[in-house]
């Protein structure tokens, strides 16, 4: 029977041949991403129900983030209660503050994220390690502890789209501007409960950084997971980099397997875009909406926080002054400090903006750059809701690195391609 | 008697539902007393134990945060019947024990303040204000199974 990447790689977890979409199976977890908002409840869970214990723990990876370091009294309990857990489990991947950092930069920079496995995580956008072949999906805390206790989860076998990436990105168009033009396409609920799967010779010249911002935002979607698959380019990403085990199998969708949707995206087309409040599906070409006045730019998250992000950033901030206030968040402390390395956060500094430690932070509106009522942000995150970041009368305006850069210089909403 | 309160929206997501700066506590109590408040400030205010939620497509969306439904929980909500659920908001539902009901066409059958009686085994909410039986899909087994165990631990712990 044909199937999917997905398929494939549900059906190896479940000890099955094959699979088919709306089948339920139960299936074995690789990898379990904790963090500090949704593990401490699990943990306090599993202590209630009596079952506290770690079905392996080289198979769990721990890291504070979203409010690390704590930023008031209730997120140090958080965070005292995950550190408790992880030295009394003595597990072996717990990334204490000062090498802990945003989880989905993290796992896959320290070689946690193997191709062909399942990966769950107590947070929405675990979807983003599917773009190294892995079935990646975000779970809430009674999954996480089940996960943490058994190492098995039941799943529906999620239907699966195929999205073609056809064409080359233009100049001062990026990764991040294909993702917010497909959910424009198919809106926030477009792929709810499906597998996003994303092909074609487009990705061939992107990053992994690039592809991570794709899959990021399946879930903005709606989808279940985000998937690309093994190249090249993964396989330079992973050599040298795995902790622990070190190989990995291989998926590939077959060329008959079914799909319930086909879109095919021309990037050679395709303009910066900028997603407007408040929903992710708001997407605008940058053409349609240049010169919305901003009050803050955020450049950050798991969605458009490493490395290659702050390089595009900083090469449009260059010698020039922020005319709002910018803040800089990398995601990682190995980020952190190749921003220092590379004269990146000097740029910044020189051009007026604030460089952060690692943190979700504002992102989600945690803290480091909350919005007051009425003022408007620009962002390389992924969510823009109402409230997203501070307050439920402030807006977000999603873009990549580039846009929100070049609209920090400007003070309003720009193209980016007038800086590069 | 159980009251709807309805919000004729899509999307209403777990930002709306418990906003992320009272993420930092697990406290159901504290949780509650926020519960929908940047969808809704005065829900709460006018919310009776046991009262319904009634909404329209993708409820719950956005963030895996269990929180939004202990919120729910908390605050003593009887049942949130929505065109469709999120996908991570719905499996959270059925690992803590609560119903989520998928009723397409919700917003035309229920009104704001309607009085409901919710009959899951039956698969029936009864709108006593308007006189009318509307029937609903019930949860497929195994998320039934759950829910009756009480939520996903229980279920395991049973299983064992």
């Amino acid at each position: 029977m044909s199937m999917t990447i997905t398929e494939k790689i549900l059906a190896r977890a479940a000890g099955k041949d094959c699979v088919a979409a709306g089948e339920l199976i139960n299936a074995q977890v690789d990898m379990v991403m904790c963090h500090d908002v949704t593990t401490p409840p699990a943990i306090s869970m599993l202590k209630e129900k009596g079952i506290d214990k770690v079905f392996d723990p080289e198979k769990i990876v721990v890291t504070p983030d979203h409010f690390q370091p704590a930023k008031d009294i209730k997120s140090a309990e958080l965070h005292k209660r995950l550190d408790t857990w992880a030295k009394e489990k003595k597990l072996p991947y717990y990334y204490k503050v000062g090498r802990a950092g945003v989880c989905h930069a993290l796992l896959p920079e320290q070689g946690h994220i193997r191709p062909g496995e399942v990966i769950v995580g107590g947070d929405s956008h675990t979807c983003t390690y599917g773009a190294f072949g892995a079935f990646s999906t975000g779970i809430g805390s009674t999954d996480l502890a089940a996960a943490i206790a058994t190492g098995v989860l039941w799943f529906k076998v999620p239907e699966s789209m195929k999205f073609v990436l056809n064409g080359s990105l233009g100049k001062g168009v990026y990764s991040k501007d294909v993702i917010l033009e497909v959910i424009r396409r198919i809106g926030t609920d477009g792929a709810l409960y499906k597998a996003m799967e994303f092909v074609g010779p487009a990705l061939k010249e992107m990053s992994m950084a690039a592809r991570m911002t794709i899959t990021n935002m399946a879930i903005e979607a709606g989808g279940k997971n985000g998937i690309i698959g093994f190249d090249e380019t993964t396989k330079r990403y992973l050599d040298g980099r795995l902790k622990g085990k070190t190989d990995y199998t291989v998926f590939e969708s077959d060329a008959d397997a079914v799909y319930v949707h086909e879109d095919t995206i021309d990037c050679s087309t395709l303009e910066p875009m900028v997603a407007f409040p408040s929903l992710p599906s708001g997407g605008k070409p940058i053409s349609e909406c240049a010169g919305e006045a901003m009050d803050q730019c955020y450049i950050g998250s798991c969605t458009n926080g490493r490395i290659e992000d702050f390089r595009i950033a900083a090469g449009i901030i260059k010698g020039k002054e922020v005319a709002i206030r910018t803040i800089i968040v990398p995601t990682t402390p190995r980020i952190w400090k190749q921003a220092i390395d590379e004269g990146l956060a000097e740029i910044f500094y020189d051009a007026g903006c604030v460089v952060s430690a690692p943190t979700c932070g504002a992102c989600l509106g945690g803290f480091m750059g909350i919005l007051a009522a009425g003022e408007k942000c620009v962002s390389t995150t992924n969510r823009n809701f109402v409230g997203r970041m501070g307050s439920p009368k402030s807006g977000v305006y999603l873009a990549s690195p580039a846009t929100a850069a070049a609209s920090a210089v400007e003070g309003k909403l720009t193209d980016p391609r007038k800086y590069l | 008697m159980a009251k709807a309160h309805v919000y004729k929206r899509d999307h209403v997501n777990t930002d709306e539902i418990i906003p992320a700066r009272y993420l930092n506590t697990d406290d159901v109590t504290e949780l509650a007393s926020h519960c929908m408040e940047d969808l809704d400030t005065g829900f709460m205010a006018k919310c009776q134990p046991g009262d319904v939620i009634v909404c329209g497509d993708d409820f719950g969306c956005g963030s895996s945060r269990e929180h939004a439904v202990w919120a729910i929980q908390g605050a003593n909500i009887g049942a949130v019947i929505a065109h469709s659920f999120a996908r991570i908001f719905y499996r959270n539902c059925i690992n803590c024990g609560f119903y989520p009901i998928e009723l397409h066409g919700a917003l035309e059958k229920i009104n704001d303040g309607d009085e409901l009686e919710v009959d899951y085994k039956a698969g029936i909410i009864d709108n006593k204000t308007q006189g009318t039986k509307i029937e609903f899909t019930p949860l497929p087994d195994f998320a039934l199974e759950i829910v009756n165990d009480g939520g996903l631990l229980d279920h395991i712990k049973k299983q064992k």
